[in-house]
């Protein structure tokens, strides 16, 4: 304690120097003359605080020293809960943030939801594009022509055969997973830029034609009043249509616009959950080892008896099938579609999440749709420069993390007690 | 009907002009193991590939179990009990070694989408039969101890157990190994040589071998094939082959 006095009580001497020097006093211009002015009491009270915690841990830091030595012991216990602990603790958390999922509009702004609603349907989007592009190791530039399978698909028999949203959905997904296997068929036989390149053009033939059919697609001009998703047959609407029942009627309360908004937002986070589980039991399944497999040696796979072409396959179909999911519930969202939403741009941003977030990991992947759907918003003064920014951040992310923020860690399945 | 589990032939493989391989002929019987040796180039790994389907050859039949199979693709070939290893290793090495093994059970496995999503009990009982498949070869092998480390970690004589552990849990009839003995010590060799010959014997099946190391070659086998330049050279015991003039001549080197 003695030997530690001295040191303390100089490191205190020059914390007390430093801050006074720079926080402490200023030196202010009046008139010609420079003058020495003081801090306010309250800035001299932080000096004093910091000065007085300096000495006191320069003077104990041989006991904190110990005590931080017996520290890691519980830290790895504590802090980094052990392996079986974190698979405990799991299914509390992702209940915590589900639960935290459905609260939080209530508490915040109608334009709030509405962005996270969008936020989900590019999740989701990334979700299903990482299947293809993480999993399988295709590259599919064309991603976006499956989201306008599915938001078509809902588009046109709403309009012209009344099926409801929750009939469609499931239709969206099944027709758009058609599409990607018919696509995927011819080829999946291709490798890497080819595949990429055939993709692009199917993106692009998609697009056109949704463009040029225009007595069944309306063309440029869209497909308007598109219905809203139902809950159980009740609409949020300010009036029933025919032979309907509204929400607020239903449960006798006020129309309050903001009701439809959050629940379009907890159908896309129940989108959003079914896709996580999906794909979190895909990856453990047969099926997603062997796309791992593939994607590492596709001639040994081959010696072993796996078909490549239906592995592959099975990626592209499911990877599409969500992005009709996505498209659907876009299409009920919007109320309007046109081929408009559907451009090259809408897969690279896609892509781009899929990259950045870390090909493969789920968790990176929600991170970047987040960050890639909120920051524009955020930053509308620079709409001009939306696109230099984006490409920016993709250089420095290929230079800083080219692995993505979170690369995949896959669930190894492990042997118990071998 | 011929008790041969595999024959080949009258053999051609071309590439352009070049001829790899000319007229090879050879029959692998039931529980034997058959080797393929020859100087380097002579077209043995041409063979190979041919068989198990990584080409399709220009000429000449091959009949697996009396069932013709020339043309037919990788993965098909395979999975009529028709499994090969490769001149370099080629495991799934980011995956674990009981990852390598489950792999290459996928065909047997219930792929069924739904199944697995749900986890239905016949999905649990096929991924444990997988599991145990799995388990019980990695003991054989003597990698049981590694079962939960990534493959590319392992030595490099371990990877090449594994590699012959990850095509027996396929269930095969016939192996093929090519040059399993590449790059092992004489330790490791002996080992390698001990597991064939327990492939033949508890395991009923047939190996083709290629090899280079004489001494596993003339050690274990019960028929051996010479090839040179593409074009067969001898046929038979590994005495047969020993005292053949020829043989000597283009392998061993004249003396």
């Amino acid at each position: 304690m003695q030997r530690a006095l001295f040191p303390a009580l100089f490191a205190a001497g020059v914390t007390f120097l430093l801050t006074c020097l720079v926080i402490g006093v200023k030196l202010e211009q009046v008139g010609s003359e420079l003058t020495v002015t003081g801090a306010d009491p309250a800035t001299w009270g932080w000096i004093a605080t910091a000065v007085v915690i300096v000495f006191l841990v320069q003077l104990f830091q041989s006991p904190l020293g110990t005590l931080r030595r017996r520290l890691p012991a519980i830290e790895a216990h504590g802090l980094l809960p052990g392996h079986r602990l974190r698979e405990q603790l799991r299914p509390w958390l992702i209940a915590l943030v589900i639960v935290g999922l459905c609260v939080w509009p209530f508490m915040v702004s109608r334009g709030a939801v509405d962005l996270a609603t969008l936020t989900l349907i590019y999740v989701m989007l990334g979700l299903g594009l990482n299947i293809v592009v993480g999993f399988a190791g295709l590259l599919d530039l064309g991603y976006v022509a499956f989201y306008a399978v599915g938001a078509y698909t809902y588009a046109l028999l709403s309009e012209y055969f009344g099926l409801s949203f929750w009939v469609c959905l499931p239709l969206a997904g099944l027709l758009a997973a058609t599409f990607g296997c018919i696509l995927g068929f011819p080829v999946l036989r291709l490798r890497g830029d080819y595949l990429a390149i055939v993709t692009l053009g199917f993106g692009e033939i998609i697009r056109i034609l949704l463009n040029n059919w225009t007595n069944v697609t309306g063309g440029p001009n869209g497909i308007g009043g598109i219905d809203k998703p139902t809950l159980f047959g009740l609409e949020f609407s300010r009036r029933a249509s025919d032979g309907g029942e509204t929400f607020h009627q239903y449960f006798g309360i006020e129309y309050v616009s903001s009701h439809k908004v959050i629940f379009l937002y907890l159908v896309a986070v129940l989108l959003v959950l079914l896709t996580l589980y999906v794909i979190n039991r895909v990856q453990r399944m047969p099926i997603g080892r062997a796309w791992e497999a593939l994607r590492e040696d596709e001639i040994a796979c081959r010696s072993l008896g796996l078909n490549p072409t239906v592995i592959k396959l099975s990626a592209f179909t499911m990877g599409a099938a969500f992005a009709g999911f996505a498209g659907c519930f876009f299409a009920a969202r919007q109320g309007f579609i046109s081929p408009e939403s559907f451009t090259f741009i809408e897969s690279a941003i896609i892509l781009a999440i899929v990259v950045l977030g870390g090909m493969g990991s789920q968790l990176g992947i929600i991170m970047a749709a987040i960050a890639m759907t909120i920051l524009p918003e955020l930053a509308r003064e620079f709409q001009e420069y939306r696109m230099l920014m984006f490409g920016g951040v993709m250089v420095l992310m290929m230079l800083w993390r080219p692995q993505g923020l979170l690369p995949m860690k896959r669930p190894h399945l492990e042997l118990k007690n071998p | 009907m011929s008790d041969n589990l595999l024959e080949v032939s009258g053999l051609m493989m071309r590439f352009g002009g070049l001829l790899a391989v000319d007229n090879v002929s050879l029959q692998v019987k039931p529980r034997q193991i058959h080797s393929v040796i020859g100087p380097n180039g002579a077209g043995k790994t041409t063979v190979f590939n041919c068989i198990s389907g990584f080409y399709s050859p220009s000429g000449g039949a091959i009949r697996y179990a009396g069932k013709a199979i020339q043309g037919l693709t990788g993965h098909r070939i395979s999975r009529l009990g028709l499994v090969r290893t490769f001149q370099h290793v080629r495991l799934f090495s980011s995956m674990t070694v009981i990852e390598n093994l489950l792999v290459a059970q996928h065909r047997h496995l219930n792929t069924n989408y739904f199944a697995g999503l749900l986890k239905t009990p016949s999905y649990r009982r096929r991924e444990q039969e997988a599991m145990e498949r799995a388990t019980s070869w990695l003991r054989q092998v003597g990698l049981l101890e590694q079962a939960n480390r990534e493959a590319g970690n392992l030595s490099y004589g371990q990877q090449r157990r594994l590699e012959i552990a990850r095509c027996m849990v396929t269930e095969p009839g016939l192996l093929m190994l090519d040059e399993p003995a590449a790059g092992l010590n004489p330790r490791e060799t002996s080992e390698l040589d001990q597991l064939i010959l327990r492939l033949r014997d508890e395991q009923d099946i047939a190996v083709l071998l290629i090899e280079h190391d004489m001494g596993l070659v003339m050690g274990i086998s019960d028929h051996i094939t010479v090839i040179n330049q593409g074009a067969p050279l001898a046929d038979g015991t590994p005495e047969q082959i020993l005292a053949n003039p020829d043989v000597i001549k283009a392998y061993l080197g004249e003396s």
